[in-house]
């Protein structure tokens, strides 16, 4: 696989470092809130569970052996094909400011 | 059975000279000879001759033997494909086995052996396998050697490896080695045969950066074997003009004697460059083979076709060879295959083998057409070679065991007839070669008209040209390979023009499939490497395995190393028959790289031993080494494990030293492979507030805080210290083992999980030499270093103060005051390359207190006497309250495993919680892995209360003493444990106590 990194180009995807889904929101729990149920299963879900999706995926992907930037990857676990690289931080401020 | 004697010795002086070869033409070099012997008799033949064309020049059709029954066997291809002539080459530590004797190129000296026979070659006792032939056909081995069980390794495996086999692996390590490379290009073609040719140029002129791989030595693929004319010239001319001008190109590289091996996503290609294989061995420095790793927009894949044996009784018998091999051997290799021949075909291409032969004085005797309908080209060829032509026929049986004397045919109407003959040529038809379509998952489809599979869709970028695309003239492989170099320039942005087309003589490539003769009896081979017949196939249909690919795993079809790349499709076509399916309903087996065999040597490169994972040496390796330290490999790196003197007679003596000049004086360790992280900018601190679980926004500046960093899952990841120079800068620490992982895991709350945090992080551990300077000397040597020594008083300098200072004389250098032993310490930070400078500077001004160097083993003692923490007990199955260290967790802040360390089974009180032991009696040994039951209790796993993580001999103490997760933790403070070892038959009783043994309330700390 080549993967176009949003910094470096295209490069062999043993440059790369595999986490996974990227989809998946870190739950914002209150502190000192009482552990309910619904808090327990976000954070089960966030932690231990994980879909095995057939075709597109976003994913994320650290370069580690180039730039070290963490990257968004939509990827097509069937085919491997590559529809859109993006800097994960760009990804998450995206997210931060529609959740504000 | 594999023969563990040398070579058989030299059984006569030297063989008929080159019997069989041809006094002009091919591609060789007559004017110089070779020598080379196989199975120890001396042969000769000349450069651009393989090892099979060599051995078929001196009459030498016997060349081995086969894998289950050890029928004789010859040479039936003259390509890479080769399922029979397998030898072992070289001899020593650079004998490699299997080795097709059809791609080795002859070189002076050579030395090759047959496989597989015993006593030789010619007399094989283990032939009689071939009488058991019924007892010992697919399956046999899983029904027979069932039971008893315990057998299996002992009796059963062993006698099967020596029966049934191939070569003998050299057993010692490979002298040469293996270079690894990078290309990339717009345009890599695949096969440089009349079509591969053509695509290359096309893409060349147009100015794309090409790469053109042959598998061969020479480029031409069918064009230097058929003996055809292309551009009103001899093939090998037009070739060769073609290559002077490719050569010329300065963006075309042409990789010869480079097999693709492997097509993998997004236009990446594994191919095989066999640099030196035809050479007694590499000159120096060079590499035997390089595995290449190739980058390409588009790709052409010309790889041809390759024939198909037929399948009738005795196909398997030196002197049976198929039909393009054997004109391959007349115009190549100016050899000939036989002196009176018999060709048996299904297809027009075979005509041609018909004229070759008679061309050079062989005598066909008879022409064999299985089609029911006269053809005008085998009419022609038949009557040129004034040949018997019988249509409809068949060939029923070959007559000669280590050879062909003659066949035994049948014709349409049933006559039988004999025919003496020394060569029999067969034709099943042609297979277009498109594996590299399928190592994708894409399926081939089948195409009628042609009676082959051809590819179906392609990987992205890939287009397939000529014979491997089932075009099958050398017309149409010219024109489709020039038409699609033209397209793949254009598609990487080139302007690109046809090269003119070449005229080529006319052919006829009209093929009708016969998958077997019917009404025959005896051995008729489908898979000739692992000894498969229509009977085993037969078999596998009988008992149900008739997915073909059960019958490939049932009856071990195309599994051997030239994985079916004869037989695959004869085999399936016969199971179709049998379940009476069509063939693409049938289905073909799975295509995976590679696609020829790839020596593991190879694949590895120059990663082997130390160079796949290099040792990292501390800066002060050298200094430690000259001072007799024992080194110990911890991860990666090499470090001092304990610095021997005179007199002391074993490790714990040292160690015992060691600890005791720590406690009472002062020494000193490099701690530099600790991993060093510098964090900077306005939200270092909020980000290490988010990482740790103890808060850090609150350390002031010029002091260092212990930290402790969770997992989301609650878990304990690492831990060590943070260091503030400044409102926005800070220095961490990791454990040694984790430097790269908490790298990583900044890396991605920074970009990922707080994106919110301005911050950047970068791992300085291999900038910086750290040493430890511990005990109640410390200061005293440390004043002596430093350039300003009343800045490191006790008042100026307290207990976790961090500074920037200088040493040596303005030698820039970071000062930590924090301690792992529990004595009063330092931690001194110079560039890396001062390391020794400063260690010897240390040792030197250390002598007046009685400085003494320390290893891993001393800092091992040292932290188990005072409780703290290390690998073994960060096993990340313990939280910060099972290590005791509940009290740092921040309750007015989120981080990492704040929330997930509070359910509900991880705050249960029967945890497993760290706590110290002492054996009761004092004399008793504790070891680290023993488990803990109640004292009385028997040590059964109902009863497992824990396990001891780490001991140590106190030399403070004077006796062993151990850190443990104990069901309870300090809940049980006090009670007695049968601390029970059974791997080294240990069962001591020890006391349940506080985890610091030494000092308890940190008062040395201060001092």
């Amino acid at each position: 696989m080549r993967i176009p990194c949003c910094y470096c180009g295209a490069r062999g995807h043993e440059e790369f470092t595999y986490l996974g889904d990227a989809t998946l929101a870190r739950p914002s729990t209150e502190i000192g809130a009482p552990a309910d149920d619904a808090t327990a299963a976000a954070w089960h879900d966030y932690v231990y569970v994980r879909d095995n999706p057939s075709g597109r995926h976003r994913e994320l992907w650290q370069h580690t052996g180039g730039c070290r930037a963490w990257l968004v990857v939509t990827r097509d676990t069937r085919t491997h094909e590559i529809h859109g690289v993006e800097a994960a931080r760009d990804v998450a401020l995206a997210r931060e400011a529609t959740h504000e | 059975m594999n023969d563990s004697s040398p070579a058989t010795p030299p059984q006569r002086s030297s063989a008929p000279v080159t019997a069989m070869r041809l006094m002009d033409g091919g591609l060789i070099d007559r004017s110089r000879t070779l020598g080379f012997t196989f199975d120890g008799t001396r042969y000769t033949g000349h450069p651009g001759d393989t090892l099979a064309s060599a051995l078929l020049a001196n009459g030498v059709r016997l060349v081995g033997r086969s894998f289950k029954y050890h029928r004789p066997r010859g040479i039936l291809t003259a390509g890479p494909e080769e399922p029979n002539a397998l030898v072992e080459l070289r001899t020593g530590a650079r004998r490699e086995p299997n080795t097709r004797a059809t791609t080795i190129e002859l070189y002076d000296g050579l030395v090759a052996a047959s496989q597989n026979r015993w006593p030789s070659l010619q007399y094989d006792l283990l032939s009689i396998n071939g009488l058991a032939g019924p007892l010992i056909g697919a399956g046999f081995y899983y029904k027979t050697f069932m039971w008893p069980a315990a057998w299996w390794e002992k009796v059963y495996e062993p006698l099967i490896r020596r029966a049934a086999g191939l070569g003998r692996a050299s057993g010692v390590a490979d002298p040469d080695h293996y270079d690894k490379g990078h290309l990339h290009c717009d345009v890599l073609v695949i096969g440089a045969g009349p079509s591969g040719l053509m695509a290359a140029l096309a893409a060349g002129r147009a100015g794309a950066r090409v790469v053109l791989c042959e598998e061969d030595s020479r480029l031409g693929g069918r064009a230097l074997l058929d003996g055809r004319r292309i551009d009103q010239r001899p093939a090998a001319d037009w070739v060769a003009a073609i290559e002077a001008e490719l050569a010329a190109m300065p963006d075309v590289r042409i990789l010869k004697r480079t097999s693709v091996v492997a097509a993998y996503d997004h236009g990446t290609f594994a191919a095989v460059e066999r640099n030196n294989d035809h050479l007694a061995e590499p000159p120096a420095f060079a590499p035997r083979q390089t595995l290449w790793r190739i980058v390409a927009q588009r790709s052409v894949l010309a790889a041809g076709a390759l024939e198909r044996p037929l399948v009738f009784p005795g196909n398997d018998r030196p002197g049976v060879m198929l039909a393009g091999a054997a004109r391959a051997y007349v115009n190549r290799f100016a050899v000939m295959p036989g002196r009176r021949a018999v060709v048996f075909a299904t297809n027009d291409d075979a005509a041609l083998t018909v004229t070759t032969l008679a061309e050079v004085g062989i005598d066909v005797a008879a022409v064999v057409d299985a089609r029911s309908e006269m053809s005008p080209a085998m009419e022609a060829a038949a009557r040129m070679a004034s040949a018997l032509l019988i249509t409809g026929g068949a060939v029923t049986r070959v007559r000669g065991s280590l050879g062909v004397e003659g066949v035994e045919i049948r014709s349409a109407d049933g006559r039988k007839t004999r025919i003496a003959c020394d060569l029999l040529c067969m034709s099943g038809g042609w297979t277009p070669n498109l594996h590299l379509t399928c190592h994708q998952n894409n399926r081939p489809v089948w195409d009628a008209r042609l009676a082959a599979f051809v590819p179906g869709n392609l990987p992205s970028g890939m287009a397939v040209a000529g014979a491997a695309n089932g075009e099958m003239s050398t017309r149409s492989a010219i024109m489709r390979g020039a038409e699609l170099g033209v397209a793949a320039a254009v598609a990487c942005g080139f302007r690109a023009a046809s090269p003119d087309l070449p005229p080529t003589d006319e052919e006829s490539t009209s093929s009708s499939p016969l998958w077997r003769v019917t009404g025959v009896t005896g051995k008729a081979f489908v898979d000739f490497q692992n000894d498969v017949t229509v009977t085993d196939i037969g078999l596998a249909h009988r008992e149900g395995f008739r997915s073909v690919e059960h019958m490939k795993r049932y009856t071990t079809l195309g599994m051997a190393t030239d994985q079916g790349k004869t037989s695959s499709i004869n085999g399936l076509a016969l199971m179709a028959e049998l379940t009476e399916r069509s063939i693409p309903d049938t289905g073909i087996t799975t295509f995976r790289p590679p696609y020829q065999p790839v020596a593991l040597g190879t694949l590895a490169g120059h990663h082997r031993g130390k160079d796949f994972r290099p040792t990292r040496l501390t800066p002060t390796h050298a200094w430690a080494a000259e001072r007799g330290a024992v080194f110990v490999e911890t991860g990666a790196w090499l470090r001092a494990q304990w610095y021997p003197e005179s007199g002391e007679r074993d490790w714990l003596e040292s160690v015992n030293r060691e600890v005791r000049t720590v406690r009472n004086a002062v020494g000193v360790c490099d701690v530099s492979t600790l991993g060093k992280i510098d964090v900077q900018g306005p939200g270092a601190a909020g980000l290490l507030d988010f990482l740790y679980a103890n808060t850090m926004s609150t350390l002031p500046v010029g002091r260092a805080r212990y930290g402790l960093m969770l997992r989301e899952d609650g878990f304990v990841m690492d831990d060590g210290t943070v260091s503030r120079f400044a409102p926005d800068h800070f220095v961490i620490t990791t454990t040694t083992a984790n430097a790269a992982k908490v790298l990583q895991h900044m890396e991605h709350a920074l970009q990922w999980l707080r994106p919110d945090l301005e911050a950047a992080v970068v791992s300085i551990s291999e900038q910086w030499a750290q040493f430890s300077i511990a005990g109640p000397r410390s200061r005293d040597v440390l004043q002596r270093v430093v350039d300003s020594p009343e800045a490191i008083s006790n008042a100026a300098f307290p207990f976790m103060a961090i500074a920037e200072t200088t040493v040596l004389g303005g030698l820039p250098a970071r000062l930590f005051r924090i301690s792992y032993s529990g004595e009063l310490a330092y931690e001194i930070a110079v560039a890396a390359g001062y390391g020794e400078a400063l260690i010897r500077a240390i040792m030197e001004q250390g002598r007046d207190f009685g400085i003494a160097p320390y290893g891993t083993e001393t800092l091992g003692v040292l932290r188990i006497e005072k409780g703290h923490v290390a690998g073994n007990e960060l096993s990340g199955q313990t939280t910060a309250r099972d290590l005791g260290l509940g009290r740092m967790l921040a309750k007015k802040k989120d981080y990492i495993g704040r929330v997930l360390q509070e359910r509900p089974a991880l705050l249960a009180g029967d945890r497993p919680a760290l706590v110290g032991l002492r054996p009761v009696d004092t004399g008793a040994r504790l070891r680290a892995g023993a488990h803990l039951v109640a004292s009385g209790q028997e040590p059964v796993a109902a009863n497992d209360l824990g396990y001891v993580t780490s001991v140590a001999f106190s030399p403070t103490l004077g006796h062993w003493i151990g850190l443990a997760l104990l069901s309870g933790g300090p809940a049980r403070h006090g009670e007695r444990v049968r601390v029970w070892d059974p791997v080294r038959s240990g069962d001591v009783l020890a006391e349940v106590c506080d985890t610091v043994f030494v000092d308890p309330k940190g008062e040395r700390l201060h001092v």
